[in-house]
């Protein structure tokens, strides 16, 4: 016999096998999921979720899909949150400390709560990488925030209004782009291919019959 | 927990460690590899395959659950359908919002189309989000587009179309360059060269990675990157057919909302599918580690207005689905442990295979180990071999699982399970569908300026892919597809539109003596449970 759980799922109560993550006790009790389930795997933020055990004062955060039921958990999905999402051209902003500025004021309006990292479903020290943004130093904040998936529970929790995912996203994206070490031999490559180096190699390849490509391929040389 | 079978087992694999890790295990020879195949791969168990009966591959097998839905009936009647009064009107209309979706439509946005993207989910909600381990490039010296040609061709039994195939190879240090450009943080080393590994079946270092987020990484730049373009996203809402004009060209889709079920029309001068692959259909029961929307859909839309599908018989069954704990049954675990060293191990604690197969070859092998050769290790539910994590820090030093694969470490760890000090059990898992709708170079299919990007094409890597040749596949062909249909939209006047096409194919049924009682596209898969 099944070890059986109550949860109770927007506060109706189900009884659940104990061995289910979240989302799928919401499908054993019925639910036909289209939003708050996306790649059922932990990558897409899709399903992020606040949960309170009976007696319990402390609210926690997880993925539905990353997370097994717990006897007497209360579970309230949250699956859209109204991040600010600020618009601008990659190719014309630096990795300056007035860009944070100009497009994320906010972040300099952090109290320094810590109820954002309290509730990271990825475990990420997110006050710190909003540090790191305040400061312009973008590479530790990419750095800080490099896993996470964007479910925006921070920003739900947050009382200045900060929208942690998107500032990390620029953060990211201005390393990068501006401050990650340019790397000269895809460029050589890209060069080379754009000059034909290799057309005449390609289709001398794609003209050969089939028995010799298996001979080629079958006793190609594989780099150690 | 764990039971005492694998705890007996888990010592073995401990107490051979370091000698695992040392030995070199001899790859298979050309023929072990066919015998292996034919007598493991899930592709060769005939009874799982239905011949079609109706459409444009009338006469091919195709795995039975995807016949029955390329069979099915509409979701539309269309008699019922007001096509004269447009809810949309654009030049490109692209369905699906992964990252062959997104870069298509990023590069229509720069040819100045006036572009949209329908998806039945979020944007980047996508198989893309999901992809761990990497993405091939041949941009080191001592390789080149060449030899990629050579290791994807052979790997994927030579029968990869050679033109798209082509394209795949020398457009891809370009395609890293674009996503570098637009701010993808890919692994490098201080003086900014790439660090690159093996896969499966490469024969040089050529996998790019930004982790073990690779995927996420490169959807969600690509997500804002659209939404900075501000090209308008319909989320959502999923395309239910295609439309076309009544010179049978494509022209739009009806579309209908997730939530309300209302029904929208959607003209467009081109359409790129861009729905991505089918593994939420549990080929043969088998798990996934598939996104949630992964149902195909695309591949019914397209087949029903008069698309040839190609290879849809052969899918990829990952070697390496965690088998353990249930919680994550199915869901992947990154050829990228591999690459880094790890090895696959039996119940005994013997290394059986070279861990570097390609992907085929390796689930075969697994589903030999587990099957005939009974050295599997039996969970609570199921059966899997170890994947011996803690040879990566043996042979690369302590902190590179953290660094290098923390998504894994991180989904371990939920459960208790320390990867960096215990191995973990795995087996084959359904990930990808090879096969899709066939195109030629531009993109497009055999009806007029309808296109097709990312896995939703067929024989771009023939019967079996490659790690890190499909997020290649997706930005290649996604921005390809997005800049021919772009190009292709400024001399289409589009004719009435029509959904004859439909009534035609319904017809075709009827005259086979098809009776369905079920619609397609499926959109989603159904695990609410009936009681």
């Amino acid at each position: 016999m099944e070890q059986m759980v109550n949860v109770f799922l927007m506060g109706k109560k189900y009884e659940v096998p104990s061995s289910l993550t979240i989302m799928k006790a919401m499908e054993y009790a019925g639910y036909q999921l289209i939003r708050g389930c996306g790649c059922r795997n932990g990558f897409c933020g899709a399903c992020a979720t606040i949960y309170r055990i009976k007696g319990d004062r402390e609210l926690k955060v997880c993925l539905a899909c990353q997370t097994q039921v717990q006897d007497n958990m209360y579970v309230a999905t949250l699956p859209f949150f109204p991040l600010v999402k600020q618009v601008y051209d990659i190719e014309k902003i630096k990795p300056t400390e007035q860009i944070m500025m100009q497009l994320y004021p906010e972040i300099y309006s952090c109290i320094g709560c810590n109820a954002c990292t309290k509730s990271c479903t990825q475990g990420l020290n997110v006050m710190q990488y909003i540090a790191y943004a305040q400061r312009g130093e973008y590479e530790k904040c990419a750095e800080e925030s490099f896993d996470c998936v964007m479910c925006g529970v921070c920003s739900s929790r947050c009382p200045a209004g900060i929208s942690h995912p998107q500032v990390a996203m620029l953060a990211r994206r201005l390393t990068g782009k501006y401050l990650a070490p340019k790397s000269q031999h895809l460029e050589d490559r890209v060069k080379e291919i754009r000059e034909g180096t290799f057309e005449e190699l390609l289709e001398n390849l794609m003209q050969k019959p089939i028995e010799e490509m298996q001979e080629l391929y079958n006793h190609r040389e594989i780099e150690k | 927990m764990y039971t005492n079978e694998m705890l007996e087992s888990m010592k073995k694999v401990e107490a051979a460690r370091a000698a695992n890790a040392s030995f070199e295990p001899r790859r298979m020879t050309a023929e072990e590899k066919d015998i292996l195949l034919k007598t493991y791969h899930p592709d060769y168990k005939e009874n799982e395959f239905a011949v079609l009966q109706i459409g444009p591959n009338k006469g091919d097998k195709v795995p039975t659950e995807l016949a029955a839905l390329l069979q099915a009936n509409s979701r539309v009647n269309p008699a019922e359908i007001d096509l004269s009064a447009p809810d949309y009107d654009v030049d490109v209309l692209i369905i699906g919002g992964g990252g062959a979706g997104a870069s298509a439509a990023i590069e229509a946005d720069n040819n100045g189309a006036k572009t949209m993207i329908v998806t039945k989910l979020r944007l980047g909600d996508a198989n893309t989000m999901m992809a761990e381990g990497g993405i091939q490039a041949a941009d080191k010296p001592n390789d080149s587009p060449a030899i990629h040609y050579l290791d994807a061709f052979g790997g994927g039994h030579f029968a990869a179309k050679p033109e798209l195939l082509y394209k795949l190879v020398t457009e891809a240090p370009e395609a890293i360059q674009w996503l570098n450009d637009l701010g993808v943080e890919f692994d490098k080393d201080k003086d900014g060269t790439m660090i690159t590994t093996h896969g499966g079946g490469t024969s040089r270092k050529r996998m790019h990675a930004a982790k073990d987020y690779s995927g996420a990484e490169i959807m969600r730049t690509l997500r804002d990157e659209v939404l900075n373009r501000e090209i308008p996203v319909v989320d959502f809402t999923a395309a239910i057919e295609l439309i076309l004009d009544e010179n049978g060209k494509a022209a739009g889709a009806v579309l209908m909302n997730m939530e309300t079920q209302e029904i929208l029309v959607a003209k467009a001068k081109t359409v790129i599918i861009a729905t991505g692959g089918a593994g939420r259909l549990h080929y043969q029961g088998f798990p996934t580690s598939n996104h949630y929307g992964a149902t195909a859909d695309g591949l019914i839309l397209g087949y029903r207005a008069g698309a040839k599908l190609l290879y849809a018989d052969t899918l990829q069954y990952h070697p390496t689905g965690a088998a353990y704990p249930e919680q994550i049954f199915g869901a992947l675990v990154t050829e990228k442990v591999r690459s880094l060293g790890a090895k696959l191990i039996n119940v005994d604690g013997e290394a059986f295979m070279h861990p570097l197969e390609t992907r085929d070859v390796s689930a075969a092998s697994i589903i030999r180990e587990c099957s005939t050769n009974g050295k599997g290790v039996h969970t609570p539910g199921g059966v899997g071999v170890w994947l011996d994590t803690p040879m990566i820090e043996l042979k690369n030093g302590e902190g590179t699982i953290e660094k290098r694969i923390p998504a894994m470490m991180r989904m371990f760890a939920k459960y208790d399970i320390d990867i960096r000090k215990e191995p973990i059990l795995v087996y084959p898992t359904l990930h990808y569908q090879n096969g899709g709708l066939d195109i030629t170079a531009d993109g497009m299919t055999g009806v007029e300026n309808l296109f097709v990007a990312g896995e939703a094409v067929g024989g771009i890597h023939g019967r079996n892919r490659l790690m890190g040749n499909s997020l290649l596949d997706i930005i290649v062909f996604g921005r390809n597809a997005g800049r021919n249909a772009s190009e292709k939209s400024k001399s289409v006047t589009v004719g009435k539109l029509s959904l004859e096409h439909v009534n035609k194919f319904a017809a075709e049924a009827e005259a086979a003596g098809i009776h369905s009682d079920i619609v397609s596209p499926k959109l989603l898969p159904d695990y609410a449970r009936k009681k």
